[in-house]
């Protein structure tokens, strides 16, 4: 019952949303949408599960002392640290040196409980009692500092000038240089895929260049923007629809399959 | 010398001369310019455009295939538009509403404002002092509240008295001031007692044509030359132009000149409902292509239980999946597993799952090291029980650990930078790309050509088809995605669907190589089978 319960919700859900895709009637919508509202319930509970799996193995990292142990070290403080400003808010021209210590002393506390749950067993009540102590220590500053306050159920958090610096001044810029290396990595691609080594490289070197070229001003630009057109939208038009149909029906293929329970793989039974 | 002089002052004469001259033809010509247009074109005399032919044929119904609250209008264009007096510039959609409407459509405005006021209390306590005030000397709710409750005293289920309103906000902000959770537990009411309301209108309309009640009011503009409008909403009751269903609707088209005194009424249309379909006919040649392709799957997987021999093509870069599972276990180095940026409900995904089951069963078999870091906690969850069955089926349960498969991060380049710091730190053997992949496929596969791994990848995302192309060393190419996991099983069912697959195909190129063949040589016939295809959705 435990493999075929699973395998009886797919097909009938599967069939379900099959026969929805046919029936354009609000109740079909209506219907849809609270089903579809379930993948958004389930990714809460999942991201839980995520973080606690990122924790752990940067925990794990941290304590083997391997080589490059500091990075998952700033992954966690990042992580706390970006939550605890989202949960609160600091009070207009307070000092932050109370809130700096208050997140210092919340850091502490944390991985001292982390260890003392994941570490080793001789220094665990140890450790356990530290952060407990420091967790105390945490809450008497959350209650009698005034020049911050904790802010659970409004958005207040996401003003926070201290998670709205970090965003945009740290990860925003993080990102879009990751995104910039696409540019240098296109030029490399492009070097060693536009190395003529055999015909259909060569073919592909010359297709390349006529579709590069194509906004060069002079005489050519003309003929060499026409030749681009062609090149574009018959050939290599015509390549990505054999591809798209090929898709379209592997993913009917691979959908069947799942309902009819011939697919398991997505459930560990290959 | 002086004979010079006496030229140039000559020469200098005539020129003023011809200048002068000049000068005056011009000015002249361009009174005589003035006084023509001036006596062309006097004000009294601009002719009257003339009043423009009505539309004809006009037809009203239920627009097909949709979810309701949608009425099509058609009509034949007037004998002015584009010829004739030429004078049509557009075609105004006039409906028949009852009076009540507008105080419905009111009351859903107020609810909009008071809704939008009460958004307000979730900040701070003087923002929410002010919605107060707003509330109370708040003119259009309140007269909206009275119109209602004076048109029908009968109904008083959407009686949201001042009382009401000033109760409620001013004890949210007691709560607010003694720092308590604001919950929002009365908004929900209102959107409730609005829908009551929309009740009247069926019996209102049903008054028609009694024009004490009700008048024709524009629900949309068509421009010359269009012959058809599509009058229509959305599902939600409160959203703008809302069209309840089962409600008898009473059309006019007005045509529109450049004068907007001078326009043309046709006849009336009506009575006509929307309503939403329980199928939607637009999708028939979908359907019968899902049951012959589920046909053609049952029938195959039959043929392949029976021991029928089915032959698959080699996919070379499944058939890379063991020696590159090999070469990291020479060489000690780890294998990197990538499902990519899709979600659990993504095929492509899905079709991830199956190879991951394989790769990990044979890296169990081997004893390599595995890494598979994910960026959707779905996925991992997912990944982690694919992986842990795929060990206890190699028959090595105790090497499964909770940490092959992790999560990083959904954020997008964020991953991107921790799983290229995993390929430059742990220089894995062997790197699998399979799933759904966007403008990071390059840069992770660029990193491990860097680092020298093997590399096998597979997306159905035809843009990152190239990038991967160039940067791996096999590259699955779209349904070879969908069709490794039948390759690396060899079960009768999986590679009875192959064949299905293929079947299908080769059906699809047959029609295209007829359909080019009828629209060249037989036109008419070539429309006919090309209509068979057309999907409206």
């Amino acid at each position: 019952m435990k493999r075929q319960l699973p395998l009886i919700l797919v097909f009938v859900f599967g069939t379900l949303m099959v026969i929805q895709y046919f029936v354009p009637h609000e109740n079909s919508e209506t219907v849809k949408g609270f089903l579809l509202d379930w993948i958004v319930i389930i990714g809460i509970f999942a991201l839980a599960l995520g973080l606690w799996s990122l924790v752990q193995v940067s925990v794990a990292k941290i304590n083997s002392r391997k080589e490059n142990w500091e990075y998952p070290l700033v992954t966690l403080a990042s992580l706390v640290m970006m939550m605890f400003f989202g949960f609160t808010a600091i009070t207009e021209g307070a000092s932050l040196w109370s809130y700096f210590l208050a997140i210092t002393v919340f850091l502490i506390a944390l991985w001292m409980f982390l260890q003392g749950f994941m570490g080793q067993a001789a220094n665990r009540n140890m450790k356990l009692l530290s952060g407990l102590g420091l967790l105390i220590v945490f809450s008497l500053l959350a209650i009698f500092d005034s020049s911050w306050e904790f802010k659970f159920y409004t958005a207040e958090g996401l003003t926070n000038q201290m998670f709205v610096h970090f965003f945009d001044y740290i990860m925003i810029p993080l990102q879009a240089t990751m995104f910039a290396l696409l540019a240098f990595f296109i030029t490399s691609a492009s070097y060693r895929a536009f190395r003529a080594r055999n015909l259909l490289a060569t073919l592909l070197l010359i297709a390349a260049l006529i579709v590069m070229l194509r906004f060069t001003p002079g005489p050519w630009g003309e003929y060499l923007a026409k030749t681009s057109a062609w090149v574009m939208n018959v050939p290599n038009l015509a390549a990505q629809r054999a591809i798209v149909i090929g898709i379209g029906l592997g993913i009917v293929a691979t959908a069947l399959k799942v309902i009819l329970g011939i697919e398991r793989g997505y459930m560990g039974k290959g | 010398m002086r004979s010079y002089l006496e030229k140039m002052k000559a020469s200098r004469v005539l020129l003023l001369v011809l200048v002068c001259s000049l000068l005056l033809v011009s000015f002249s010509t361009s009174l005589l310019a003035q006084t023509d247009s001036d006596t062309d074109t006097p004000a009294d005399s601009i002719p009257a455009i003339a009043a423009p032919a009505q539309v004809t044929d006009l037809k009203a119904f239920d627009t097909d295939n949709d979810h309701g609250h949608s009425i099509t209008i058609e009509w034949t264009l007037s004998a002015d538009d584009g010829a004739g007096a030429k004078s049509v510039i557009s075609y105004e959609i006039m409906r028949w509403e009852p009076f009540v409407r507008d105080s419905v459509m009111a009351a859903r405005d107020s609810l909009g404002w008071v809704q939008a006021r009460i958004n307000k209390f979730e900040k701070e306590i003087p923002l929410a002092e002010e919605s107060l005030d707003e509330v109370l000397t708040g003119q259009p709710f309140l007269d909206s509240l009275s119109f209602l409750v004076a048109y029908d005293e009968k109904d008083t289920s959407f009686v949201l008295t001042s009382e009401y309103v000033d109760k409620t906000l001013r004890d949210t902000i007691a709560a607010m001031k003694r720092d308590l959770p604001v919950l929002k537990v009365r908004a929900p009411l209102l959107p409730a007692r609005f829908d009551s309301l929309l009740i009247l209108l069926p019996k209102e309309y049903g008054k028609y044509p009694d024009a004490t009640i009700g008048r024709f009011d524009s629900v949309g503009t068509a421009v010359s030359g269009v012959t058809s409008h599509e009058n229509s909403s959305a599902v939600d009751s409160r959203s703008p132009g809302f069209i309840p269903d089962f409600i008898d609707y009473y059309y006019r088209i007005d045509v529109q000149t450049s004068d907007p005194n001078i326009r043309t009424t046709s006849e009336i249309v009506g009575p006509v409902q929307s309503s939403g379909q329980w199928f939607n006919s637009g999708l028939v040649p979908v359907l019968i292509a899902i049951l012959v392709f589920t046909i053609l799957t049952m029938i195959f997987v039959q043929l392949a239980k029976k021991g029928m021999d089915l032959y698959v093509r080699p996919l070379a870069g499944i058939e890379a999946v063991d020696e590159a599972i090999g070469r990291a276990t020479e060489m000690g180095r780890p294998i990197l597993y990538v499902l990519g940026l899709g979600s659990a409900a993504d095929i492509a995904t899905i079709a991830s799952f199956t190879i991951l089951g394989r790769v990990a069963k044979k890296v169990a078999e081997y004893q390599t090291e595995l890494n598979v870091p994910c960026y959707d906690p779905i996925v991992m969850a997912v990944a982690q029980e694919v992986v842990k069955s795929a060990f206890i089926d190699a028959g090595r349960p105790e090497a499964y650990k909770d940490d092959i498969v992790h999560f990083i991060t959904n954020s997008q380049f964020a991953y991107v930078g921790a799983v290229n710091g995993i390929i430059m730190r742990d220089l894995p053997a062997t790197n699998v790309y399979m799933g759904k992949f966007f403008a990071e496929s390059l840069i992770l596969a660029e990193t491990g050509a860097v680092a020298g791994s093997i590399q096998i990848a597979g997306t159905d995302e035809i843009p990152q088809i190239p990038f991967f192309f160039v940067a791996c060393d096999y590259t699955l190419i779209g349904e070879e995605l969908f069709a490794a996991s039948a390759y690396l099983g060899r079960e009768p069912e999986l590679l009875g669907s192959l064949k299905a697959q293929d079947y299908a195909k080769a059906v699809l190129l047959a029609s295209a190589i007829i359909g080019i063949l009828l629209i060249n040589i037989f036109p008419e016939y070539g429309e006919t089978f090309k209509s068979w295809f057309e999907v409206i959705d």
